[in-house]
């Protein structure tokens, strides 16, 4: 039988002695180990505090400063609606409205029960000429409608074997 | 080369090297406000107060602008005080404005400049909710509702102690000043210095108080009620009812103490001189042996525990006496309770303390019998104030009393420990004069006010180097260069306050510059008016070691052990699945000290291990964050084994021990 | 490989590969074309050319073939994504699907036809082969952007073939660092990373300051919520920031540099990666470059998500791993700034242009543009446009042209096109000002836009058609700022936040003129007293519409109603008699009971109870239910 976790802890060491424990490499650090964990746990910080020789505060202090970290597990899906001036002003906002009425989700709340859907919102991807635009999964859709979004929406739904409420 | 001039509001005002645009305002006697500067920690720049006019640069932070031959500066235009004001109404607007229930209020810099400044009306929104306080830890209680985010308490427990307890998190106008995963305070490694609270410019953080313990305990007419009280407290009490920093109110305090209701009133101080003979012993007979050596001294609570934290292998080298506070309880509640025939729980030992550290170790297990602490309430500098001013004594019209006997007379070797470099001279005076007959020394090369002090004193044919450290940033620098052999000492003194308890955590805030430099002079003025200066010249003690102290007794009142101590609290990290019939659990420790002695590498070793033999189902594999066995590290625990100094070896023998037993 | 002819030996060598390819087909794989699906579009370029038994190869493979299959940077004209360029005729296809290029084969690839449907079609109805006849480019001015969207991003030896890192070698080989100091200054270049404060200067400032080590950081942070520039630069030539890097390394004496790429944008990260590699290996990067005996290096590093960490004191913190909270300067970077080093940081565009000065020589460069605004300035020009896109014109542009000859006219919310009747068009984000029809033919330039409350900024132009609520803009970017404010200043963190406060007052009907007084002390005092310039800047779009459309917000005040008649707030609902069939199927679903009537009689809503939902507009299946 495969160990996942051990797995995982074998990566989390070999990120520290890659970055050869430098304290000033704290964000690369934390982006692969939430690339790991799909977010940042407790304990992990907590070890990179140690690995690190830095006050756990400071790990705490950078996690929750940039947006890009997370200290709860995301969904499978990550749906970043771009939320920049260009998307703004076509309309971005009732896309991500549509799709906080249909999945249940708002200011407090970003991710699903099910665990499938994270929604957040980003500012410019870089696609500005496609606005609005929607990224999933690292995938960029341009000239995004509630109405297309949704589409999306539920052919993952299908492939998850999800029933659409 | 002509003086360099600044016109400051029209006024010329000479520069000689202020670091900063603001230093050189204040020296100009106008005091702008400010929430977040200090000069002895970096610019921050946050609170944007100290904002004025320069000509050619426009409106900008005196903080953070440098100072230039014939610059003019503009400290009071219209623009400026209305930003300043609205400055003020915005800090309100998020502010937990209920000052009539703030132990702060009277004391508040926020309070005080919104009144200065004649704001009358917050046109802003008011925020509404507000955190709950953190009352996690004995020492420090922090109410983040009033926090004004200076970022002060971040710097100081960084940059003076080393610690960095507390750090910003999240950001914008969700911003807040916490400890790691908002923990509380006393889930974490904060050491309870209290040093945050001196600069903490509101009531976001002040002293846990026990008043109102101690208030019933003086109402309780079964209990026999002292208190002990330590030097750094008679030289700043007095600021809070008028009198300068370092003015000795002695008396005052001792008559106001009466009046609130203990039953005697006396010094700890006293034990100091206890401390000394015994710390003194300690150390010339290690001396004599070269072992344990540096020895450090073990007064002061916030640098003990900092050390059972970061520096368990240094453990062994710590002065094993217990503190000038914890042996007076120890002390008193012994012979106390013997001669006023009443059971130890009846005697209730009050201490009044600059420090906020001090409630912590009066809490350690190993300060208490039988579940009764030797020292029951310990109460700061501030707190006692506040419960004269609370039964309406008027301080200052008081007429000197003197100290209860036996437990009040001291040497003047038992009242320098309140100012950094008092410990050393005390054991000094105590070691010159058992080496060297007859001669009377002073050293005064060790009061500078300084954060780092290093001397050689010759007595006799010895040589003792000294070093003696304030600020636990300065403690770790100095340890850092004896570890690498850079530098040689024989007795380091560490306090974790800079400048000694004179400056504590729960000492009264002085806006004076010279405060913590005028509270010790005060120090060594009282010393140098009282008749004995050494220690073991103390009649009384002379006489208690004489007629009640046996060795064992003393050694069981007088010292102490200490722990590995973890840092913080955090959950088993599970390394492996979860397989329920698992035979085998491992736990390997992966806190700091483990880390260092290669606990990773052992990891590493052993999860190929379990994984070349085929074995993970047989394994539940977690890592705790320290098991407080550091100075054993690393730390393996296998099924109920420890295994300390662990090695990979050692780990696999266990491991194949047990599946030896295991029917396969 | 460390030696000084490298250069000639990669050129010959690419050149002598090229010459054996019939035709190449260049498919831009900019962030534009890619969302649009230009990586299906590629796939299927080699399936079809494969199936038709073509002998092709793609770029970096260098082997013997007909033809020569390329992906690009971003070619510039999005809007029409994806493209593709098919050389040396340099025909260029616009919006192409999978399904189109059997066509492009067949014809222009093999036979060397157009394929006229796939082409740019102009108003007339005409269509424009190459770039040269379509006025979005034909209007432009691309320098810098000249090599991104022609070449093959990822492949260093075509960079070099096209003169690439020729100037870098001069620099390094040829010129002291003084000169090249004295010659970016001369050319007038100015930093394009929002404040124009002149390379030169700074350059010369951090050549002076005596240190054992200096560095010298890219920011590639581009925060800007709305301009693209940087991230095709990076993705279309990174090897023009490397080049514009090692030029500002020999000026100031650094040994090592950085590039901070913001998170969003991994491609960028990804090429840059690559050519740094790729530089290294060649002997452009690290020990001994050219055979100079000069060492330099360069680390790309990805940002984590925080605008503020554009800000150089900030990006310093993020650097050394810290949280990006700008600090007070001085000590400005050039004295004390990474690992307190003297640094010198630079924006991407910037350092991308560096090559061209010196290529062009300071005088041609400084021949460009105003008397104070020299060179060539990327927009990217998005929001109620025909053509967006990202676009490169001289300093001294008006929008007149951007919007018209180049944007092709605004875009009304009914999908109507009118000429260049915008309402407002937002410049330099949420730092910057709004310019209004009054300034359509100012020219664009550091002082002039200075002057009208607006600022070039990094280059984001957003254009706003007649329907858009300008207040709401406002608050946009105010939410914006108050979401990005790093939190350490009084003034920025608190300050951003009750301005939003106060903008949502207004939008929501509960607002009286107080409330516009203290926005606008609110506004000034966050632009004095903040710590950095996000704070100094972010109540710029407040202040720059109050300026322009005073007239707006006090009608949301006084009048109870939006002009554009974009507020919720001020929107009544009402029903149409004469439509409405008496179904009463909107008072089922009002959830407050706002709706009665009976059987016969159009129903009436009571706007005292009606709480605005819209939920009767759903309901009514015979359009009755009003919204004004
Ligand atoms: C909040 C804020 C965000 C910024 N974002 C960027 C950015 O994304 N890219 C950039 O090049 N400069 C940005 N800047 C400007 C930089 O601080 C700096 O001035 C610039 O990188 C200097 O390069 P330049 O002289 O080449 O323009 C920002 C400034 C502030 C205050
Ligand atoms: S912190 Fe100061 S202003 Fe705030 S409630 Fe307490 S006394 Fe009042
Ligand atoms: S002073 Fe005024 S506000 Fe304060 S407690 Fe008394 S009545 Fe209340
Ligand atoms: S009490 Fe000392 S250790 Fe604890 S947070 Fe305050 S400064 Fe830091
Ligand atoms: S707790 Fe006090 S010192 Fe710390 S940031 Fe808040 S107000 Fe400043
Ligand atoms: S130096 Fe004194 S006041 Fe400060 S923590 Fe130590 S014992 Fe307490
Ligand atoms: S102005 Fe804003 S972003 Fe800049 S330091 Fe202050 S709070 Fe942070
Ligand atoms: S908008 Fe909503 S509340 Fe108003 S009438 Fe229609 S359904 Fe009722
Ligand atoms: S749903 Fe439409 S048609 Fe039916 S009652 Fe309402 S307004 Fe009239
Ligand atoms: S604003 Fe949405 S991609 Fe730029
Ligand atoms: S004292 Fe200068 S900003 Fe706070
Ligand atoms: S770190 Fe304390 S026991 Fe391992
Ligand atoms: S991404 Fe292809 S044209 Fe811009």
């Amino acid at each position: 039988m495969e160990d996942i976790i051990t797995a995982k802890f074998d990566k989390v060491c070999e990120i520290l002695d890659k970055h050869e424990r430098n304290p000033h490499h704290l964000i690369p650090i934390l982006q692969e180990m939430q690339e790991e964990y799909s977010y940042l746990p407790e304990e992990i910080m907590t070890y990179v505090s140690t690995a690190l020789g830095i006050p756990p505060s400071s790990v705490y202090g950078v996690a929750t400063f940039y947006s890009h970290f997370t200290l709860e597990p995301k969904g499978k899906y990550l749906i970043r609606i771009c939320d920049g001036t260009a998307c703004h002003v076509k309309k971005s906002e009732d896309i991500l409205k549509a799709l906080e009425k249909k999945l249940g989700l708002g200011k407090n709340k970003k991710t699903t029960d099910d665990g499938l859907f994270t929604l957040e919102t980003v500012a410019c991807l870089g696609a500005c000429s496609l606005a609005p635009a929607v990224v999933i999964n690292g995938e960029v859709h341009g000239l995004m409608t509630p109405d297309k979004t949704m589409e999306i929406i539920n052919e993952i739904r299908k492939q998850e074997g999800v029933e659409n409420v | 080369m002509a003086d360099k001039i600044a016109l400051i509001d029209g006024i010329e005002v000479k520069i000689d090297n202020e670091p900063n645009l603001l230093e050189l305002i204040r020296k100009a006697k106008i005091d702008l406000p400010t929430f977040c500067y200090h000069s002895e920690i970096s610019v921050a720049g946050a609170c944007r107060m100290c904002m004025v006019e320069v000509e050619g640069q426009g409106i900008v932070p005196s903080c953070s602008t440098r100072v230039f031959d014939g610059m003019k500066v503009k400290t009071n235009t219209k623009q400026l005080r209305d930003m300043r004001k609205m400055i003020v109404e915005l800090m309100l607007a998020s502010h937990d404005q209920s000052c009539t229930t703030c132990p702060k209020s009277g004391t508040c810099k926020l309070q005080r400049i919104a009144k200065q400044m004649g704001i009358v009306k917050v046109r802003f929104k008011q925020r509404t909710e507000f955190p709950e306080p953190d009352m996690s830890s004995c020492s420090i209680y922090r109410d983040s509702a009033k926090c004004v985010l200076c970022g002060d308490c971040v710097r100081v427990c960084k940059e003076i102690q080393s610690v960095g307890v507390l750090d910003f998190a999240n950001r914008g106008a969700d911003a807040k000043v916490a400890p790691y995963f908002n923990k509380g305070i006393g889930e974490v490694e904060c050491v309870n210095c209290g040093q945050c609270i001196k600069v903490c410019p509101v009531g976001a953080l002040i002293p846990r108080y026990q008043t109102n313990e101690v208030w019933n305990a003086l109402l309780d007419t079964d209990k026999h009620v002292v208190v002990q009280i330590a030097p750094a407290v008679r030289v700043a009490i007095g600021e809070y009812f008028g009198f300068k920093p370092g003015e000795l109110t002695t008396g005052q305090m001792v008559a106001a103490l009466r009046r609130l209701g203990f039953d005697k009133v006396y010094d700890t101080s006293f034990a100091a001189d206890f401390t000394v003979i015994e710390e003194g012993k300690e150390f010339l007979d290690r001396f004599a042996k070269g072992e344990k050596l540096p020895q450090f001294t073990s007064c002061c609570p916030a640098w003990v525990k900092y050390a059972e934290q970061y520096y368990p292998d240094l453990l062994g080298n710590l002065s094993s006496c217990k503190s000038p506070q914890q042996m007076f309880g120890s002390l008193s509640k012994e012979l106390l309770s013997k001669d006023l025939g009443m059971p130890r729980e009846n005697i209730i030992v009050v201490s009044i303390m600059p420090c906020t550290a001090k409630k912590f170790e009066s809490q350690r297990p190993e300060h208490s019998v039988d579940g009764n602490p030797d020292v029951d309430f310990v109460l700061t500098t501030q707190e006692l104030s506040v419960m004269i001013k609370e039964r309406g004594i008027k301080f200052s019209e008081l007429d000197p009393e003197e100290f209860d006997m036996p437990f009040g007379f001291k040497s003047g070797a038992g009242v320098i420990f309140g100012s950094s470099g008092g410990v050393s001279e005390a054991v000094l005076r105590f070691a010159a004069a058992s080496l060297v007959k007859g001669v009377k020394l002073e050293f005064t090369q060790l009061r500078a006010l300084q954060g780092v002090k290093t001397t050689e004193v010759k007595l006799g044919d010895l040589k003792l180097r000294l070093a003696v450290v304030s600020g636990l940033a300065n403690a770790k620098r100095l340890i850092e260069k004896v570890r690498k052999g850079e530098e040689h000492y024989d007795l380091i003194e560490v306090m974790a306050c800079c400048g000694g308890c004179v400056n504590g955590g729960g000492q009264p805030v002085s806006e004076k510059k010279s405060a913590v430099t005028d509270r010790a002079m005060g120090l060594y003025k009282t010393d140098s008016q009282l008749e004995y200066h050494s220690s073991e010249e103390n009649p009384y003690l002379q006489k208690i070691y004489a007629d009640e102290l046996t060795e064992e007794l003393a050694h069981k009142l007088f010292h102490t052990k200490y722990k590995n101590r973890r840092r913080i609290t955090s959950d088993e990290l599970a390394l492996s699945s979860k397989h329920d019939e698992a035979p085998i659990s491992i736990s390997i420790c992966l806190g700091s000290s483990c880390f260092a002695r290669g606990a990773q590498e052992l990891y590493s070793q052993l999860a190929q291990y379990v994984r070349d033999k085929g074995i993970e189902s047989n394994i539940n594999f977690t890592a705790s964050f320290c098991t407080e066995q550091c100075s054993k590290g690393p730390a393996v625990k296998i099924n109920d084994k420890y295994l300390y100094h662990c090695t990979f070896e050692k780990a696999v023998e266990e491991i194949e021990k047990i599946l030896s037993k295991v029917p396969a | 490989m460390s030696d000084a002819k490298i250069l000639e030996h990669i050129k010959t060598a690419f050149d002598e590969c090229m010459k054996g390819y019939q035709a190449r087909i260049v498919v831009c794989a900019g962030t534009g074309c890619v969302a649009n699906g230009s990586v299906a579009l590629a796939k299927r370029f080699k399936e079809v050319l494969e199936e038709k038994g073509l002998s092709y190869t793609v770029s970096l493979e260098r082997e013997k073939a007909d033809y020569l299959l390329s992906e690009s940077g971003c070619q510039g004209f999005c809007q029409m994504s994806p493209l593709v360029t098919v050389y040396p005729a340099g025909v260029l296809y616009v919006k192409v699907k999978p399904e189109d290029v059997e066509e492009i084969i067949d014809k222009t690839i093999v036979k060397g036809e157009i394929v006229d449907r796939l082409l740019y079609h102009l108003e007339d109805g005409t269509t424009a082969p190459t770039t040269k006849e379509i006025p979005y480019y034909a209007n432009q001015m691309r320098n810098s952007l000249d090599l991104c969207g022609r070449i093959d991003a990822q492949d260093m030896d075509e960079y070099i073939a096209n003169g690439g890192y020729a100037m870098a070698r001069k620099a390094v080989l040829e010129m002291t660092d003084k000169e090249i100091c004295d010659e970016i200054l001369a050319s007038g270049l100015r930093g394009r990373g929002g404040a124009g404060f002149p390379t030169g200067r700074k350059w010369d400032l951090t050549r002076l300051q005596k240190s054992d080590v200096k560095y010298v950081i890219c920011n590639g942070d581009e925060g800007d919520p709305g301009a693209f520039m940087d991230s095709c630069v990076m993705e279309g030539t990174p090897h023009a920031v490397l080049e514009g890097l090692i030029i500002a390394a020999k000026a100031i004496g650094a040994t090592q540099g950085y590039v901070y790429v913001r998170t969003e944008y991994p491609l960028a990260v990804k090429r840059l990666r690559k050519a740094a590699n790729d530089a290294r290996k060649a002997g452009i990067l690290g020990k001994n470059i050219f055979g100079s005996g000069m060492d330099f290096d360069i680390t790309i590093m990805e940002g984590a998500g925080a605008f503020v960490c554009g800000e150089e004191t900030a990006l310093i913190a993020s650097v050394e791993g810290k949280r990006g909270m700008p600090s007070p300067k001085p000590p400005f970077p050039a004295e004390k700034g990474l690992f307190g080093k003297p640094t010198a940081i630079n924006n991407v565009e910037t350092l991308a242009s560096i090559p061209l000065v010196l290529r062009m020589g300071a005088k041609n460069y400084a021949a460009i543009g105003t008397e104070g605004s020299k060179g060539t300035k990327t927009f990217s020009l998005t929001g109620h446009v025909v053509n967006t896109g990202l676009i490169e014109v001289p300093f001294g542009t008006t929008l007149r042209k951007i919007v018209g000859s180049i944007g092709g006219g605004v875009v009304n919310d009914d999908g109507t096109v009118c000429g260049t009747d915008y309402k407002a068009v937002q410049i330099g984000g949420p730092s910057g000002g709004c310019l209004t029809q009054e300034h359509i033919d100012l020219p664009i330039e550091y002082e002039s836009l200075k002057q009208v409350g607006a600022m070039v900024g990094s280059g984001g132009l957003v254009v706003m058609n007649n329907q858009t609520c300008i207040v709401q803009i406002a608050r946009f970017f105010m939410q914006f700022t108050q979401n990005e404010s790093c939190g350490k200043c009084v003034v920025c963190r608190e300050g951003t936040k009750q301005m939003l406060a106060l903008l949502d007052d207004i939008l929501n009907g509960d607002a009286t003129m107080e409330t516009l007084d203290l926005l606008e002390e609110l506004a000034k005092t966050v632009q004095t007293g903040s710590l950095c310039a996000l704070g100094k800047s972010a109540p710029n779009p407040v202040l720059s519409t109050l300026r322009y459309f005073r007239s707006e917000y006090e009608a949301h005040i006084k009048d109870k109603c939006c002009p554009a008649g974009k507020c919720e707030a001020f929107k009544k609902y009402s029903i149409d008699p004469v439509k409405c069939k008496s179904c009463s199927l909107c008072a089922r679903k009002c959830p407050v009971d706002a709706i009665s009537g009976a059987k016969g009689q159009p129903y009436v809503i009571d706007m005292e109870k009606c709480i605005k939902c819209g939920s009767c507009v759903e309901a009514c299946k015979f359009d009755a239910v009003l919204v004004v």
